[in-house]
């Protein structure tokens, strides 16, 4: 049996939850079809239950208990943990958000489990099936088999496994409500509401055209010839994350898991080597340039066009032509 | 307060790792290496909470030999002592073994905070410090941006996904993951390398490591898109990129 988490808040699902059935579909596929159950945890989340329970799945567990909100670490894993026993899953999918990240690795340690996060693909190694994530910064793909007794616990990348491919069921699956064992006293931790920082009005996401710097760029002086190359080409200007944590652009100005996803017409990267968090944030953009002076920089990956070599020349050569015209 | 500081030694970021044979692991007898950079502002918000309300910061790694380059680092940037839990077996390995020998070397100590980057350059598993804290039964907090220490308890801005934060409390002791960019970053000044070379490392011998998961294929990652390189001078190149991006993709005017 392939186990999935489903992840809410508020009674909303997150999207990557059908990325995740999907990703347990293709699972189950490969190893004769084993049942796919999905289970979603909250306070109440009937109604969210409801919605997982048009995927083609066995059953939709809504894991119950006034504690399981606010989200904890030490609430989920109370719970998760004789759930997991009881129903003695293979495998446990969960998608790689922040709350995976959160609470999966104590849940691993706690049960002694195999946990492979991350994942962008599925493979086949010894006759079973390896999990395919990206390391050393995007420049390798490893397949990885789990090791030790059962079940793995799998992360798996935003957006490597499409929503829309989640089959759906011809009858919605049966949802059962269990109400979880869970000591309130255990929880350690005490979250407050979530907030937003006050932000200025950039909204990379409507952008048509962006120019984005990565590390190449440097220092902070170099940054005005991105700024004219971005002005010619009536676009935004972003950065990647290193560039904001610098304090040489403010954080809204950052594209990446941790700040924006954008998808413009135009991306143009300058010296961005395009690490995994930098690209899950633009890899949609529908025409990508990559200007680096490294041959082997991830960010050729998905790029349409790519220039190798000192962006320090190209880009002065750029706003020169582009003013020619 | 008795703050611990884990961090690891990778391969620096400008390598560019080739595989081995077994296509299992990189070749790293050719690589350089330096401090994960997450780790590196971790270290940073332990020296920082150290110079507010005293105590002593320890540096714990695990890993070859050839870690004690970062450790030296660290020291030299301000840490008190360090603790190198030492074993081959650990270049490799995944975060349940990792996390295995630091809570076996860590756990006499009694620390009051423990601080993690939130994950590694090299494998990016983004598990120590959350498994860490379950090894040593404290509570813990992930991607923190913001630490304070209030009455003996902690308090520490999370990041969530999409530009919003959160704050939680917690009670002492309890591990932190901490996000890159929470501070800015210092360097050793030559007085603290020189300081440095007489700051104690405690060598631990790391028992049996078990990874839970093993690589069995390593290789470039299939490209998703046809990419047209475009060579030539850069004025020559600009040209040519203006022009496809005008007449080809429709991405300019």
């Amino acid at each position: 049996m392939i186990l999935v988490i489903a992840e809410q808040r508020d009674g909303q699902l997150n999207k990557a939850s059908w990325e995740v059935v999907t990703a347990a579909q293709r699972l189950s596929a490969r190893i004769g079809g084993a049942p796919v159950k999905v289970a979603v945890l909250g306070a109440a989340v009937t109604a969210a239950a409801g919605e997982m329970a048009g995927a083609a799945v066995a059953e939709v567990l809504a894991v119950e208990h006034p504690a399981l909100e606010p989200y904890t670490a030490d609430g989920f894993v109370g719970a998760l943990e004789p759930l997991v026993a009881s129903q003695a899953p293979d495998y446990v999918i969960v998608a790689h958000t922040y709350q995976a990240r959160d609470f999966v690795p104590k849940l691993a340690a706690r049960i002694d489990a195999a946990l492979i996060t991350d994942v962008v693909g599925l493979a086949e190694a010894e006759g079973r099936p390896a999990f395919t994530r990206l390391v050393f910064q995007g420049k390798l793909a490893a397949d990885v088999l789990p090791e030790g007794k059962p079940p793995c616990l799998v992360t798996c990348q935003a957006g490597a496994f499409p929503a829309d491919a989640a089959a759906r069921g011809a009858a919605p699956a049966p949802v059962t409500t269990v109400a979880a064992t869970l000591d309130p006293a255990s929880i350690r931790q005490k979250p407050e509401a979530p907030f937003r920082e006050a932000r200025q009005a950039v909204d990379l996401s409507q952008a048509a055209r962006i120019v984005a710097v990565g590390r190449g760029i440097r220092e902070q002086d170099k940054l005005p010839m991105a700024e004219e190359l971005a002005k010619l080409l009536g676009a935004e200007l972003a950065a990647s994350r290193p560039i904001c944590d610098a304090g040489w652009l403010p954080p809204e100005r950052q594209v990446g898991s941790s700040g924006q996803t954008v998808a413009p017409k135009l991306y143009l990267a300058l010296g961005v080597s395009g690490a995994i968090q930098h690209a899950v944030g633009m890899k949609a953009s529908k025409t990508i340039v990559a200007i680096n002076k490294d041959a082997e920089a991830p960010i050729f990956e998905v790029a349409d066009y790519g220039i190798v070599g000192d962006l320090f020349e190209v880009v002065p050569a750029l706003i020169k032509e582009l003013q020619k015209s | 307060m008795k703050i611990a500081v884990c961090l690891k030694q990778v391969p620096s970021r400008d390598w560019q790792p080739r595989v081995n044979e077994a296509r299992t692991w990189v070749r790293d007898a050719e690589a350089t290496f330096e401090m994960n950079e997450p780790d590196a502002y971790a270290l940073e918000e332990g020296l920082r909470l150290k110079e507010r309300h005293g105590g002593e910061v320890v540096v714990c790694s695990a890993g070859p030999a050839r870690v004690s380059q970062v450790v030296r680092e660290a020291l030299a940037r301000g840490a008190d002592r360090a603790i190198h839990v030492e074993s081959d077996a650990l270049a490799a390995a995944d975060g349940a073994a990792v996390a295995g020998a630091l809570a076996d070397a860590m756990g006499g100590e009694a620390f009051d905070l423990v601080l993690t980057g939130l994950q590694s350059d090299d494998q990016g598993l983004a598990q120590v410090g959350v498994a860490l804290a379950e090894r040593l039964g404290m509570p813990h907090a992930t991607i923190i941006m913001e630490v304070k220490v209030e009455d003996g308890a902690l308090r520490v801005k999370r990041e969530l996904e999409g530009g919003w934060f959160q704050w939680v409390a917690m009670p002492l002791p309890a591990v932190l993951t901490i996000q890159s960019g929470i501070n800015q970053l210092r360097y050793a000044t030559l007085k603290g390398i020189m300081a440095a070379k007489k700051k104690e490392i405690r060598k631990v011998e790391a028992a049996a490591c078990a990874s839970r998961q093993r690589i069995v294929n390593l290789y470039a990652p299939q490209k998703t898109k046809q990419t047209t390189m475009i060579g030539g001078s850069a004025a020559e190149a600009a040209a040519e990129l203006v022009k496809r991006l005008r007449d080809e993709a429709r991405a300019i005017d």
